[in-house]
């Protein structure tokens, strides 16, 4: 199978032969792609085909299960992201991540945002942490609802709100990959479509793969999409391409709504 | 149109499913009455053995609040006691004979009392300890009153017990612990106004006694203190750092397994065996002090570990991963995202499982005895390695003694250690309470 890649913008990540097997059972098999920077990538396909466990692969978050075993390789830059000799807290640096549900610390919300940098070391003064963290709330389009709050409960945010919150976490660190791991399926329409224009902004900045269920939001946000399916990667190409001109029957079938 | 509106009725098959169902509703209904009525009466049968239990506790005890004491007129002669200028001489004091002036002023007032036998008798009425009672008194105030003073003195316990109903004036004499005589000079001195009940404080404020009106519980308490609070600064760190790594770094395998299995294990071990334990390694291999709060603390926080372990691990484990997956994913290492995220969110539950663990541990008596906390002790420890006893095991000695005083003073001393677990009970559900808020 082979990969569609768009001269035009530089490789930031590049994955090959990617394998992922829970216990016996093998979830990915020989997965490989090559990411643009400065774009989004969306990966669509059924549910249980694996491209939320691809996307946990970028930044090893696969490693926290204790059955799961990543074989292939990923590199971005000269950085081998599943050698060993990788340390997985600097990676994660590197890479940002944004969960299906909203996860903020039940902290205040500066705590929330500021706790990236405190544990890197990132601010050497107080007002640089605080610069930071208006900063990221700025990017993540959420400083205007809570600059006067920054003091309150996270937990008290709306749900897009605490996804936002999330995303101005994640970017607080300073990565230059975001994963969002369907940011948008714990939130109603209107907070949808708000995180998606912050999708749009952000990959000026970030490159950002998505993982998502919806594929109106697949085509509205992303540049590259692709398919999987019971594990493989069936298709993978410029979004426009991929939905309205799949190269695959399963591709086809899964975006016209057969299967899914 | 008026004609009411014709609705749709199932056909014969479905009417007829629909019957079936309804047939068979009246025996599924009775028996969920029927075993809602099953638990209200296990319930209702457990909060009466808890009733009785407390009454009985309770009923047994409630007397030994107060104590019997009797007014005595006497003079204390200060040039026995004191120095020349003017100051009490412990020594003197220590050597004077403090109970002989109390008997000989009691024994003045029934001068129709000659026979030695009689006069034994009398002063059988006194307690054996109120010489030493006043001795202390004198020494506290620091100065010796001059003339004739009227002393309350604490009666000894037979009397304690006639004053308090406790002692069946009907029975017949040869079985009784008073005489009809002594019965008497009693009754002659409530007559009189001068025997009285008054708050028992000593019970509070003195240590073990071999005379039940001079008994307390503060030896035991402070032992129970002190030993507890080994327990905690022992099992709690270790408890909470061996739920943390078997969470969050344990490799799974066999070993981790074997680990895990033993932990659980060890919550079911009788505590006796936790109290041989402590006699053959604390005091047989390192040689520590016997009948030490300090051992005993380590005794017990080895009871109170599994515990304590599982507790927390559950509690840790009640943490949403979501949370543990937001601090790895901003880069946080496993340590940063237990200590910063999992940890405080998990604290009411180790919090309450601690409190419960203690709760336990106060309880407990069988290890105790194993390493030698079950001593006569008659002095409040002031450190950790003095000899000391623990509240249960105090009543545990007092249970076991002859006087019918000391039945009541434990049942007080009963009183007194439930006051404890039901207050570290409550505590631990307020805590749990005030830190979920925040979550």
């Amino acid at each position: 199978m082979d990969t569609v890649v768009d001269m035009a913008k530089a490789i930031k990540i590049q994955a090959k032969d990617v394998n992922v097997f829970y216990g016996e059972k093998q979830a990915l098999n020989n997965v490989s792609i090559d990411i643009e920077d400065r774009s989004v990538t969306a990966f669509i396909g059924p549910s249980g085909c694996g491209k939320s466990t691809f996307l946990r692969c970028f930044n090893r978050m696969n490693d926290v299960i204790p059955s799961c075993r990543v074989k292939g390789s990923i590199m971005m830059g000269d950085v081998d992201v599943n050698s060993p000799q990788t340390d997985p807290v600097l990676l994660r640096a590197r890479i940002g991540m944004v969960f299906q549900k909203p996860n903020p610390f039940p902290k205040t919300i500066f705590e929330n945002v500021a706790y990236g940098p405190r544990i890197h070391g990132l601010a050497q003064s107080k007002t640089e942490l605080d610069d930071m963290v208006e900063d990221s709330l700025k990017k993540a389009g959420l400083w205007g609802e809570v600059a006067d709050r920054l003091a309150d409960q996270a937990t008290g945010l709306s749900g897009g709100q605490q996804q936002r919150l999330c995303i101005a976490r994640a970017i607080a660190v300073g990565p230059d990959v975001l994963l969002m791991d369907e940011p948008c399926s714990a939130l109603d329409p209107i907070a949808t479509s708000v995180i998606e224009e912050l999708i749009s902004e952000l990959q000026q900045r970030f490159t950002i793969l998505i993982v998502t269920h919806s594929m109106q939001q697949a085509a509205r946000v992303s540049q590259k999409t692709a398919y999987f399916h019971l594990g493989t990667l069936v298709e993978y190409g410029d979004t426009k391409d991929v939905f309205t001109l799949p190269k695959n029957e399963q591709t086809e079938a899964y975006i016209s709504g057969k299967i899914g | 149109m008026n004609n009411p509106i014709e609705m749709i009725q199932p056909d014969a098959k479905t009417q007829a499913r629909f019957e079936k169902i309804a047939q068979g509703l009246k025996k599924r209904h009775a028996a969920s009455r029927r075993l809602k009525t099953y638990g209200i009466m296990a319930i209702v049968t457990a909060i009466s053995f808890l009733a009785i239990l407390l009454t009985t506790i309770i009923s047994n005890g409630y007397t030994a609040i107060q104590q019997t004491e009797l007014q005595i007129a006497l003079t204390i002669p200060a040039e026995k006691l004191q120095n020349d200028d003017g100051t009490i001489d412990p020594v003197k004091a220590r050597n004077f004979n403090w109970n002989g002036l109390i008997k000989k002023a009691f024994r003045a007032e029934f001068s129709d009392v000659t026979a030695m036998l009689d006069q034994r008798a009398l002063g059988e009425i006194l307690s054996k300890n109120a010489g030493y009672d006043l001795r202390r008194q004198i020494e506290a105030k620091g100065s010796i009153p001059v003339g004739e003073i009227k002393l309350w003195i604490k009666t000894s316990d037979d009397v304690d017990m006639l004053m308090k109903g406790r002692l069946d004036r009907n029975l017949d004499e040869s079985q009784r612990r008073l005489s009809d005589q002594q019965i008497g000079w009693i009754d002659s001195l409530v007559a009189d106004d001068r025997i009285r009940l008054v708050f028992n404080d000593t019970f509070f404020t003195a240590a073990d006694s071999r005379e039940p009106e001079s008994a307390g519980v503060l030896g035991a308490t402070v032992g129970s203190a002190m030993a507890l609070f080994v327990t905690v600064l022992l099992a709690l760190p270790l408890a909470v750092m061996t739920a943390v790594y078997l969470e969050y770094f344990a490799p799974p395998g066999r070993v981790t397994d074997f680990i895990e299995v033993n932990i659980n294990n060890l919550a079911a071990v009788p505590s006796i065996v936790f109290g041989l334990l402590g006699l053959a390694v604390f005091l047989g291999f390192f040689g520590m002090p016997r009948s030490a709060p300090l051992v005993g603390g380590m005794v017990l926080a080895l009871m109170t570990l599994p515990t304590i372990i599982i507790a927390t691990r559950a509690s840790i484990r009640a943490v949403p991963t979501s949370i543990r997956d937001a601090a790895l994913g901003l880069g946080a290492s496993r340590m940063q995202a237990a200590i910063d995220h999992i940890l405080p969110l998990a604290a009411p539950g180790i919090l309450t499982g601690t409190i419960i663990g203690i709760a336990q541990a106060l309880g407990e008596t069988a290890p105790l005895i194993m390493i030698g906390m079950v001593a006569f002790i008659v002095d409040v420890p002031a450190t950790l390695t003095d000899p000391a006893t623990a509240l249960p095991v105090q009543i545990y000695i007092w249970s076991d003694s002859a006087e019918r005083a000391f039945y009541e003073r434990s049942s007080l001393a009963i009183m007194v250690l439930l006051t404890f677990l039901i207050t570290m009970n409550i505590s631990a559900v307020l805590l749990r309470r005030k830190f979920e808020k925040k979550w």
